[in-house]
């Protein structure tokens, strides 16, 4: 099944047609609408009427989430407020959000990705879809949400956690269809199977999964757990949220929606556009979007990109899944956290030095996050109340700032090594590669 | 009076300790007393020594987070209600104790050792009692 066949099978001339007329557009948008673009293009010498095609992306600037950072909130919305029905917010690198905007035509656009991505898993009208994914600032839950009513299935907004609950809807609603984190799909797995669920009552069918990196492993582990095919889901919230592709039934990668997203494949350091079937770092332009347009947004994932027309016959390229990061952010529990988060913390503590070493490991199928603090002398007290409140502060703060629980262990000074130039500050214990 | 205490920051790891004790007994200092406070991922060593200072500076040197708190030790009879009667001066007093530990010394005395924020005025209402506290040389040279 295909959802939009006009789009997703388009014959690629036709489709660099399209992705120019739209690129031509959009820089118009953002000149007359951005300042922060219209300055950057024209220090560059570039004005709208230059960019004719598809060929002349090359020539535009790229857009970092330090960019965001530094436009926090609403500097690179490319419509009046009024015009804006939703935001959404990810943590940011040193405690601003990066926030993304969406008019109504957005929100519409992003249900019909999200829509096509359900009908690449199967999922119909005829379905019930227990969407798990977070609901609130982050765009798992609303954004699989409106794509699943426009599919036209029953949707069950029972959001994350909550295990019993989603466990009880899983038998006494017959969910067909579930979309999650990976590991929380593993988690509930090995739950069904610890509370020894009566597994004839589990109709799950198909499971659409992402937001965090997983393994080939993980997949034929969810599969035998949950008895069902589980797909691979990509996006972020600067390029819209969940949607940005999606695997097919064939899953020889994930067909970006190329449409609305242009991607492009860079050499991070170099910043030059690389062929297909080479790895290097994801770049998306987002053409069709109104509220908060993106041009060549570098999302530091690390991929490959296949033009080859897939087997189920769309058009679209397909990407792989991204083996890395070309920054330190880490994804845990589909929170992205950088070390520099941690620093902030600990830097607006007075009683902290920025000596910290984040430990990522994976326990029973859930991503942990623990972050060892020196214990430096001039905040060392001989009471162990004190020092368990100190661990509790931090803790706390890091909690609220990231998103994410993190346990704090206090260390005694000098243990956490310490290196000339860039520091190591994470061991990441989860084997994923 | 008042006694030196060094109190030492440690990792819940194995070998840690020892390290320390052999640390002191290379440098030459005496453990009058001690006591660890344990939690799952960390200890806190209280420690009386001989040469406070010299233990200070070459367990620092040695990477430990060293502190110096002031405590006082109450010099009792080893017998039923010692400790209560001591104990009680201080509650009426309105003295709240951190944290204490004891040894005995011989057969007939034993030593409290108490950490509360009120020191001075510890050692005030004991010797008002006439209770016998615990003088610094008595542990260790000054």
């Amino acid at each position: 099944m295909i959802w939009n066949e006009y789009h997703e099978c388009m014959d690629r001339q036709r489709l660099t047609e399209l992705q120019g007329e739209r690129l031509r557009d959009m820089v118009e948008r953002i000149y007359f609408n951005v300042p922060f673009y219209r300055n950057k293009l024209q220090e560059m010498g570039i004005e709208p009427g230059d960019i004719r095609s598809i060929e002349d992306l090359k020539k535009l600037p790229f857009t970092t989430k330090q960019d965001l950072r530094d436009n926090y909130p609403f500097g690179l919305f490319a419509v009046p407020q009024h015009d804006v029905v939703r935001l959404h917010a990810s943590s940011g690198t040193t405690g601003k959000s990066t926030v993304v905007g969406y008019t109504h035509n957005d929100i519409l656009m992003w249900s019909e990705v999200v829509a096509r991505s359900l009908t690449m898993a199967g999922v119909t009208r005829d379905d019930i879809i227990q969407v798990a994914y977070g609901y609130g600032l982050f765009t798992g839950g609303l954004g699989l949400h409106y794509g699943a009513e426009k599919v036209g299935a029953s949707v069950i907004p029972i959001s994350g956690g909550n295990t019993k609950k989603q466990l009880q809807l899983l038998e006494d609603f017959g969910s067909t269809a579930i979309a999650c984190t990976p590991s929380y799909a593993a988690y509930l797995g090995e739950a069904i199977a610890e509370e020894k669920l009566d597994r004839s009552k589990i109709k799950l069918k198909a499971g659409i999964f992402g937001a965090e990196p997983w393994t080939e492993e993980m997949r034929t582990q969810i599969e035998q757990l949950l008895g069902l095919k589980a797909f691979d889901i990509y996006g972020l919230s600067e390029v819209i949220g969940p949607g940005v592709s999606m695997e097919c039934g064939f899953q020889h990668g994930m067909h970006v929606f190329e449409d609305h997203f242009i991607p492009e494949i860079i050499d991070p350091e170099t910043c030059e556009v690389l062929p297909y079937g080479t790895l290097g770092e994801l770049v998306f332009t987002t053409v069709t979007k109104e509220a908060m347009p993106l041009l060549r947004y570098r999302t530091r994932d690390l991929t490959r990109l296949h033009v080859e027309t897939c087997d189920c016959g769309r058009t679209l390229v397909r990407m792989e899944k991204c083996v890395g990061r070309s920054d330190d952010m880490l994804i845990i529990r589909g929170v992205n956290v950088f070390p520099s988060q941690v620093e902030s913390v600990l830097l607006e503590m007075s009683e902290t030095k920025p000596h910290y070493l984040l430990v990522v490991d994976r326990e029973n199928n859930l991503d942990t996050l623990e972050i060892q603090v020196e214990v430096e002398e001039q905040f060392f007290s001989d009471e162990v109340k004190e020092l368990e409140g100190l661990r509790k502060r931090i803790s706390g703060n890091l909690t609220s700032l990231l998103g994410l629980h993190a346990s704090v262990r206090l260390v005694e000074p000098g243990t956490i090594e310490r290196s000339q130039g860039k520091a190591q500050r994470v061991v990441d214990k989860r084997k994923l590669k | 009076m008042i006694i030196r205490q060094l109190s030492v920051f440690l990792e819940n790891r194995a070998g840690r300790l020892t390290e320390l004790t052999g640390i002191l007994a290379d440098n030459d200092i005496n453990i009058s007393a001690f006591s660890i406070a344990d939690t799952t991922d960390f200890g806190i060593l209280r420690v009386i020594t001989g040469k406070p200072e010299l233990a200070e500076k070459v367990l620092k040197e040695r990477g430990f987070a060293v502190k110096i708190t002031e405590v006082i030790g109450i010099v009792m009879r080893n017998k039923p209600g010692a400790l209560h009667h001591a104990l009680q001066i201080l509650t009426d007093n309105g003295i709240s104790i951190e944290y204490m530990y004891a040894f005995a010394s011989g057969d007939d005395r034993a030593t409290a050792v108490i950490r509360t924020d009120t020191p001075q005025k510890a050692i005030e209402v004991l010797q008002l009692h006439e209770m016998e506290l615990l003088q610094a040389g008595d542990v260790y040279q000054i």
